[in-house]
């Protein structure tokens, strides 16, 4: 390459390009490229975020390309200096076109209204981007033939476009994801600004600048390393969907979703429910129990905060009184209190018949008294050892004491077909407590293939009562709830005991998570 | 590198101390408390600044000088052999030495000693006294079953090696050849000891340590210390050796080179614990640690606790003994007849009150310093999940025990860790007065520096900081201690003056304080000629 400072020093051939010129004018090239990635980047970052790609896709793209239209008309109050201009233009484009995928997830759960930032942001992008043309063709002006400059500059310029267009399905997206493609790009307009000002700095102080240029590559240049950090941040970008509340208290992070008329809610990441297909597992979990009580009055939920199988308990008459038992009083009080949650479970919650106790399970058992004619377990899976407390065998004695003689109680356990070991134990571990344990398991399409233990003081047997209007059981699909193929058929498995948490150590295995 | 990550504890603790002096108040300070076993009152002692007894002398048939657990275990002796003409004398406000615990909205939890192992099957009255506290539940197949609630819940330890926590003690990856050679033939050794009779027929090491061989092939690892006993047999695998001093400096609170070789074997030749199903190797523990196993002792015996009287003199007078104490509440000075008294007192404060049955010896003790840390979230970090025990291979602390462990279930809420440091690297003279100098602040700088390093995840969930100083928390097993006369002298002792404290075993544990209490009670019994059916 042409030295920087001799290739455009003096003026012995003032009419001939220089390097500057030469850098410039491949910076039309990267210029048109991230300009254009930036609007892609907004535009399908609004249709993943909004849904509706046809609106969100024009209406970014239109408001882009009108927000260059300012920029252009801007570009003639600039009278001196162009090239210094144009070098902080760069800068910031930098900063916000680079910041731009990975702000846009990190302000979405944040924002009141998401649409005011993000035309706000493709406002400000575009006019910076409208600036760049004009004022390069002022710059170049007197280096170019005024017919070659018009020429190369929207040749590079159209160039650009293809390039960005191609990489950004093709490549950027599926590659480096759209939290990273806005930094990788943002470096490409804060290279231009800074090869402009070494090229520069013979003529004019250029300290200022360049300092600037080097505080947003180094912020830019952070952000690309930590961009997994920032995509773990960023809800939305592990959701998937847009997330209508979040909210950590001191148990747990809560985060509620939606798209469209599908509800989802998420503690610590795991899904809890998807609107589509609750009523499938909170009608297993809840009718083969209540459908093998004859006098079902008092009913125990252990977990479930979210009140939905105690909407289906509190369908049946004979209930007179269910006591909930939920660690953190944040979900009830959502499941209680918000309109849109509360209508979920048919306000159960604020049942006369519903006492919601927030307390730690563990420990309430144990100073509980019953007895329960039903006893319905829904807690979180086993993935940590104080979790997995819940699952064990001194647990399911303490149940068991407030279990009726003729009641028969339920525990959510996991999924048997993709951890039949896990799934099993439980079945072992209430056993060993005393009870005599039956399996059956549904199909929840959030889920996947979904189990349940079903446990009382003697062997639950076949006859089942079922209300009318449930969606999912009829009596032919709860007694195929029982029938286990080979692939999920029971198999010898520890008992779940506190000094060995069995069922944390093979979940993990099967789930394929544990790394200890 | 522990010598290396030591320093650098220590320095940032002195940085702290520097920043806070010049006045840098830009963080409000955290909330907590700097706290310890009395020093004014024990320094009272010290100097025998008391005012002489006045008023009428008190009359007790047995007087117990000292309300730790060897006092109560003394007490609940005496009590169990239907004996109550007792009164049981405690320095501090509330009685439990070194086995005292806190409490606060968050969790109870320890201020010193935090489980109990299950006892070996020569332990007797330490298994009766478990019967009756409801903590062992019954029988199967001859063998005491341990209520499973008191045992220690899985996931007992966790290690952070090499960025990563991993379950257990002992770092399991990134080990040489060498490195896992020597853990093996060094747990092999440790096997055979466990199981080794002395020519006398009793086990090579036992718990109580009373119970152990006095064959001199084992009571010779005495005159060594645990270091050089390494050395000569060639455990020289940095990693086996970091592992080990560990395991000194958590049970004895003390360097390898300074404890003696039979003390490093004992700590893992001793425990046969005796439990039906696999629950012979486990612990038993509850959120205020023992001051769980504390309460239930004193509520046996409340009605003869006198806390807040310092015993400033014990002597012997024809064939009773004497005692007088003074009463931090009245200010005065009492004087005590009794026809025997158990001195339950750590024995370098018996040697100072009871001179004319009691030398100082070659007893020496290590500071410690133990830390009460209420988070408003649990802990996390790669690799297995939380434990009840914590340890980090890069730090000088002995890491973090969950006080809610064994009490909750699920949920990410807040907890309180109770935080482990021995002052084992600078003389034990020099590490109290750094006790006494060193801030709060300075302190929880120092606390909350060590816990975040081991713990990122822990940024902004520290909500307080409690600190409880041990100056003399434990009974350091040097060499030569077993032969130390001063020992031998205070374990011969006759009524009407009986010494009990687990410095006598040189171990500082929860058995050997039971045991001596047991042992002292028993003999002023016998003493007294009241009947009883030995447990010892």
């Amino acid at each position: 390459m042409v030295d920087p400072v001799t290739g455009d020093d003096g003026g012995a051939q003032p009419d001939a390009p220089g390097s500057l010129a030469i850098i410039l004018l491949v910076s039309v090239l990267v210029v048109a490229t991230c300009g254009l990635i930036y609007e892609l980047l907004a535009g399908t970052l609004a249709s993943y975020l909004l849904g509706d790609s046809v609106t969100q896709f024009s209406t970014v793209i239109g408001s882009y390309l009108f927000a260059m239209g300012i920029g252009s008309y801007l570009s003639r109050h600039v009278r001196h200096n162009e090239i210094g201009v144009f070098v902080r233009v760069e800068i910031l484009i930098a900063a916000l076109g680079g910041w731009s995928g990975a702000g846009l997830f990190l302000l979405f759960p944040i924002v009141e209204d998401f649409r005011v930032a993000l035309y706000a942001l493709v406002l400000a992008i575009g006019i910076l981007v409208g600036l760049e043309i004009p004022l390069l063709i002022r710059i170049l002006r007197h280096r170019f033939a005024f017919r070659d400059l018009v020429s190369n500059v929207l040749t590079y310029d159209y160039i650009g476009a293809l390039i960005a267009s191609l990489l950004f399905p093709l490549v950027l997206v599926p590659w480096l994801g759209m939290i990273r493609t806005g930094f990788v790009f943002g470096l490409a307009n804060v290279g231009v600004a800074v090869a402009s000002l070494i090229a520069l700095r013979a003529r004019q102080s250029i300290g200022r600048d360049l300092v600037a240029a080097l505080i947003v590559l180094a912020s830019l240049v952070a952000g690309l390393f930590a961009a997994d950090h920032i995509q773990r941040w960023s809800e939305v970008a592990f959701y998937g969907e847009p997330v209508i509340y979040a909210r950590s208290t001191p148990y747990q992070r809560i985060a509620i979703t939606r798209r469209g008329e599908d509800l989802r809610l998420y503690l610590n990441g795991n899904l809890q429910f998807s609107t589509r297909d609750e009523y499938r597992y909170h009608e297993a979990l809840v009718w083969p129990v209540l459908g093998r009580v004859a006098h079902p009055r008092q009913v125990l939920i252990l977990g479930g905060g979210d009140g939905l199988a105690a909407r289906e308990v509190l369908r049946d008459p004979r209930v007179s009184k269910v006591t909930l038992v939920d660690l953190d009083p944040e979900m009830t009080h959502l499941f209680r209190d918000v309109p849109q949650l509360a209508q979920l479970n048919r306000h159960s919650l604020s049942s006369p018949k519903m006492q919601v106790i927030n307390g730690d399970a563990f420990r309430w058992v144990r100073k509980a008294a019953g007895p329960y004619d039903a006893i319905l377990i829904d807690f979180p899976d086993p993935t940590e050892f104080s979790l997995g407390k819940l699952y064990t065998e001194s647990f399911y004695r303490e149940v068991a004491r407030l279990l009726a003689p003729a009641g028969v109680l339920t525990v959510q356990s996991t999924s048997p077909l993709v951890a039949p070991r896990s799934y099993w134990t439980v079945a072992s571990t209430l056993e060993a407590a005393g009870l005599s344990a039956r399996g059956y398991h549904a199909y929840v399409p959030s889920f996947g293939e979904w189990g349940f233990t079903m446990a009382a003081h003697s062997r639950p047997g076949d006859a089942v009562a079922l209300p009318a209007g449930l969606r999912f059981l009829t009596q032919a699909s709860e007694r195929a709830m029982f029938d286990f193929p080979p692939d999920m058929a029971r198999r010898p498995t520890p008992v779940n005991r506190l000094d060995n948490q069995a069922l944390v150590r093979s979940f993990a295995e099967e789930w394929g998570h544990y790394d200890g | 590198m522990a010598d290396a990550t030591r320093r650098d504890v220590l320095r940032a603790g002195a940085a702290g101390a520097g920043a806070l002096s010049l006045g840098s108040c830009a963080t409000p300070p955290m909330a907590g408390t700097l706290d310890g076993s009395d020093w004014r009152r024990g320094h009272l002692v010290r100097d025998g600044k008391f005012p002489p007894a006045n008023g009428a002398e008190q009359q007790a048939a047995i007087l117990i000088a000292g309300g730790g657990v060897a006092g109560l275990s003394a007490a609940w002796r005496l009590k169990a052999a239907g004996f109550d003409d007792f009164v049981l004398l405690e320095l501090e406000d509330k009685v439990g030495g070194n086995a005292r615990s806190g409490r606060n909205p968050v969790s109870a939890y320890p201020l010193g000693a935090h489980y109990l192992p299950v006892p070996n099957q020569e332990a007797v009255a330490l298994r009766r006294m478990l019967k009756e506290f409801g903590m062992i539940v019954g029988e199967e197949g001859g063998a005491p079953l341990y209520d499973p609630y008191q045992l220690c819940a899985d996931l007992e330890e966790r290690l952070l090696w090499r960025g990563s926590w991993q379950e257990g003690l002992y770092p399991s990856s990134g080990l040489t050849r060498e490195d896992a050679a020597q853990r093996d033939r060094f747990a092999q050794e440790m096997a055979q000891l466990r199981n080794a009779v002395g020519t006398d027929g009793r086990p090579a090491f036992a718990i109580p340590r009373a119970y152990s061989s006095v064959d001199p092939a084992y009571t010779g690892l005495d005159r060594l210390s645990f270091a050089q006993w390494l050395d000569q047999r060639g455990y020289s695998s940095p990693v086996l050796r970091a592992y080990l001093r560990y395991c000194c400096r958590d049970d004895y609170g003390t360097e390898p080179e300074e404890v003696s070789a039979w003390a490093g074997v004992h700590y893992f030749a001793a425990r046969r614990g005796w439990a039906a199903g696999n629950d012979g190797d486990r612990e038993l523990t509850w959120p205020e640690g023992n001051g769980r196993l504390v309460s239930l002792l004193r509520d046996g015996v409340s009605d003869h606790v006198r806390a807040a009287h310092s015993v400033c003199a014990i002597a012997q007078h024809g064939d009773h003994a004497v005692v007088d104490a003074f009463d931090h509440n009245a200010g005065s000075t009492t004087r005590w007849n009794a026809a025997c008294a158990i001195v339950a007192m750590p024995h370098f404060v018996a040697a100072r009150v009871a001179p004319g049955h009691a030398s100082e010896g070659r007893f020496r003790y290590a500071p410690w310093v133990v830390a009460n840390v209420t988070v408003n979230r649990h802990p996390k970090g790669r690799g297995v999940s939380l434990a009840w025990d914590n340890v980090s291979t890069g730090s000088d602390s002995l890491g973090y025990v969950v006080a809610t462990h064994q009490s909750a279930s699920g949920g990410n809420g807040p907890t309180v860790l109770t935080w482990y440091l021995p002052l084992s690297r600078t003389a034990p003279s020099e590490a109290r007065k750094l006790m006494m100098t060193r801030t709060l602040q300075a302190w929880q700088r120092l606390i909350a520096d060590d816990l975040l390093t081991m713990n990122p995840d822990l940024m902004g969930a520290i909500d307080r900081i409690d600190v409880w100083r041990w100056g003399h928390a434990m009974i350091s097993p040097t060499p030569g201690f077993l032969s130390d006369p001063a020992r031998r002298a205070a374990i011969d002792a006759k009524p009407p003056v009986l010494f009990a404290h687990s410095d006598l075993s040189g171990l500082s544990l929860f058995e050997e304080a039971h045991y001596r209490g047991v042992v002292a009670a028993e003999a002023a019994l016998a003493h007294l000629a009241h009947p009883f059916e030995s447990l010892a």
